[in-house]
């Protein structure tokens, strides 16, 4: 079965507040696909959402991973079929080294028994490799996870652990906010090496407010959410004309459907925006 | 990996509630405590008349005085109904072949003749009221150290005893120490010569096999000048419907330059009440370190102390508690500065569960004219469910006033953020819980010995199975 994630028609809240409001994507096998939009629109609740967080609550809509409900497992279990999340506020955890936590990881990953891990040595090799490969500080391995890094720091932990659990679905949360040109590029350097180490193969998702980092990863598609839902999707060349119209721009369309749509109607589109009556 | 476990512990459900049949046993005295029982015990032991002496008038001080009031609920202990005094063997094995075939099995079970083997100087295994067992590597022998059970340490070495019994922890100090004065049986006299250093550890392991038994070892530990020691200690019991009670006095000297480290980690049964009294007094530059922890037991109260009574002395504390389900940890410590530049440090964890209750309890004191002291503490507790309690008696003296103290105190519960993102990276619930707690240990799990400290993870990791509803 192809890691194919197929989100269909999802609602969500957070406590009485909706958030989610049809939103509906599919990522298949090899593709990269952007989803961009204004700070609000929900990018992040989809994401936390597909990784099972519960702090948000799934009103209605379906989401196939592989064919499987993604929405009726647990997250450790979506994790361990090849889902991943780069969190954008990635928590701490004192007390637990980098190194642990990545063997316990990478050994749940693999699908080691309950209790057991993977091997000390060749355990060693693959962390080494992977540290090298992002350029990442060793010394972040024997530190606990996420305590005191800095924002540069904690995305690319999260880009070490990405690389560590070799997903089939990888989703990026705003992963280049924050950081400086050098490490959107190392950053943007390990999603496509990693793209290449899994024979193109690996879907990713990647979730940003600016069209900066897709000079570096070049997406297959891109999608511009808006008020819990995709309003328009296209090319490459919908990121470089969001970049000169901006989200006021794709603001001004959708207010105009919004409009239309008060009216009646199923279907209506304005400009690159389009709005489906669910 | 190959794990062993030093104290015993298994990730089996309390795997060490089993008992072993008493139709062998040499002795065992009624129930009860009075004059009587007090003088067997010393008649069978061939004291000299001091200690006799000193027995009788500790039971006299015990049964004056009231319980205390604070801490953890004692009046429900009956001490009518309580063996004072039982010996398992006639004789103390010198080799494990020379320890009854039942007791011998119980110690494998527990694996201390494999931990001794692999990394210890030195063991003590305490069944009941005796020491049925008692090596010291020839290395540290040769070099002055003793490393005896206490009844013969008074035999073999009445001055020493005598120069320094009762005198870090008077009958008078409190209930339990006075009723441990009266009826003391086993525990280990360690003496460490001027300038050695113990290398390896130190291990006694106390172990209650009869319902209702009442367990009173005495440990005396001397370190010369600029002498180094490490003794630790373990201890389970049975799992009885009947409560039992474990009452020590540990009473430590720290001279010049000398460093001492008491790591005790204590698993007794739930039907245990573990009332201790451990103390420790620090010469000029002498550095003692308690690392305690306190997992199992119906109640512990226990506040190791240290008392600075020179310039330069150094204390240390490190204790964890963990209260699952009837279980109530009320332990802490003590730091009296008594002499200026002296500097002590209070590391405290506890984790609640399950409706228990841990916390700590403790004194920093400092006395006129201990300038230029400086003392930090800290208090961590983390409470797994809304059922479980923590509490914090933290109390200050401070009649000095060129000193440096610090106190923090953090309360948290375990956040659906940190388990949420443990599980986005494929651990499951249980681990992600257990990863959160050691790591909320790990201060002090790191200043174990690592065949201790993956023991101590392994312990934690069984209470809190089934803790994620």
């Amino acid at each position: 079965m192809s890691a194919e994630l197929v989100i269909k028609d999802l609602w969500a809240q957070v406590e009485d507040k909706v958030i989610l409001k049809g939103a509906g994507l599919t990522v298949g096998t090899g593709e990269i696909h952007a989803l961009m939009g204004p700070n609000g629109s929900g990018k992040s609740t989809l994401a936390n959402v597909l990784m099972g967080n519960p702090f948000y609550q799934v009103q209605r809509g379906e989401v196939l991973y592989k064919g499987e409900d993604l929405l009726a497992m647990a997250p450790d279990e979506r994790a361990r079929k090849g889902l991943f999340i780069a969190f954008q506020y990635p928590v701490s955890i004192p007390g637990v080294t980098m190194a642990s936590f990545l063997r316990t990881a990478v050994s749940a990953r693999r699908g080691l028994d309950k209790d057991k891990l993977m091997g000390l040595a060749e355990f060693q090799k693959l962390i080494k490799a992977k540290v090298e490969e992002l350029q990442v500080d060793p010394s972040i391995l024997g530190r606990y996870v996420n305590e005191g890094f800095s924002g540069g720091e904690k995305k690319r932990a999260e880009i070490l652990q990405m690389a560590v659990l070799a997903p089939e679905i990888a989703i990026m949360d705003e992963t280049d906010s924050g950081l400086d040109v050098d490490a959107v590029k190392i950053v943007a350097a390990g999603v496509n090496r990693m793209y290449e180490l899994s024979g193109k193969k690996m879907g990713v998702l990647v979730i940003t407010h600016y069209p900066r980092i897709l000079k570096y990863i070049r997406p297959t598609r891109v999608h511009v959410m808006f008020d819990g839902r995709i309003v328009t999707s296209g090319t490459e060349e919908l990121a470089d004309e969001l970049d000169r119209i901006g989200y006021d721009g794709i603001r001004a369309q959708y207010e105009k459907v919004a409009a239309e749509v008060a009216g009646e109607g199923e279907i209506r589109s304005a400009g690159k925006v389009f709005w489906v009556k669910h | 990996m190959a794990v062993t476990n030093p104290l015993g512990i298994d990730l089996d459900q309390y795997k060490f509630g089993f008992h072993d049949p008493e139709d062998k046993y040499a002795f065992k005295s009624r129930k009860g405590l009075d004059r009587e029982i007090v003088e067997t015990i010393s008649h069978m032991k061939s004291e000299p008349d001091w200690m006799r002496a000193v027995r009788l008038h500790s039971l006299g001080i015990f049964e004056k005085k009231p319980n205390p009031t604070w801490g953890g609920n004692v009046g429900e202990i009956d001490f009518n109904d309580i063996y004072y005094y039982v010996k398992p063997a006639e004789n103390q094995g010198k080799t494990w072949d020379d320890v009854p075939a039942d007791i011998k099995r119980t110690f494998d079970r527990l694996g201390i003749p494999e931990a001794e083997k692999k990394y210890l100087a030195g063991v003590g295994a305490q069944y009941e009221s005796e020491v049925v067992y008692h090596s010291l590597r020839e290395e540290w022998t040769k070099q002055g150290v003793i490393f005896l059970d206490m009844d013969s340490g008074l035999r073999e070495h009445p001055d020493i005893v005598r120069e320094y019994f009762g005198t870090v922890i008077p009958p008078e100090d409190n209930k339990f120490s006075a009723l441990n004065s009266a009826v003391w049986s086993g525990g280990s006299f360690v003496y460490v010569p001027e300038g050695v250093h113990v290398t390896i550890p130190l291990q006694a392991y106390f172990r209650i096999n009869a319902q209702n038994m009442g367990q009173f070892e005495r440990t005396l530990i001397i370190a010369e000048p600029g002498s180094y020691v490490h003794y630790v200690e373990g201890c389970t019991a049975p799992t009885y419907t009947s409560d039992s009670l474990h009452s020590a006095v540990v009473e430590i000297i720290v001279k010049e330059g000398a460093r001492v480290r008491y790591t005790t980690i204590q698993n007794w049964s739930k039907n245990v009440y573990n009332l201790v009294t451990k103390r420790a007094v620090a010469y000029r530059d002498a550095t003692m370190e308690w690392v305690d922890g306190n997992l199992g037991s119906k109640l512990t109260m226990k506040y190791p102390s240290v008392y600075m009574l020179e310039p330069g002395a150094k204390g240390e504390i490190l204790s964890i508690a963990f209260a699952g389900e009837g279980q109530h940890q009320d332990p802490g410590g003590k730091v009296i500065h008594a002499a200026p530049h002296t500097q002590s440090s209070v590391v405290s964890k506890s984790i609640s569960k399950s409706g228990g209750r841990a916390g700590y309890r403790g004194l920093v004191k400092v006395y006129p004219g201990a300038h230029g002291s400086k003392c930090a503490v800290r208090c961590d507790a983390l409470i797994l469910d809304d059922k479980s309690r923590s509490d914090t008696y933290p109390t200050m003296e401070i009649d000095e006033t060129d000193v440096q103290v610090t106190h923090e105190a953090t309360v948290s519960k375990v956040s659906d953020e940190q388990l949420f993102y443990l599980m986005s990276r494929g651990v499951n619930q249980d681990e992600a819980m257990n990863m959160i707690v050691r790591g909320f240990i790990e201060p002090i799990s790191r200043e174990l010995p690592m065949e201790y400290s993956v023991e101590l993870n392994r312990l934690i990791a069984l209470e809190m199975e089934g803790s994620v509803g």
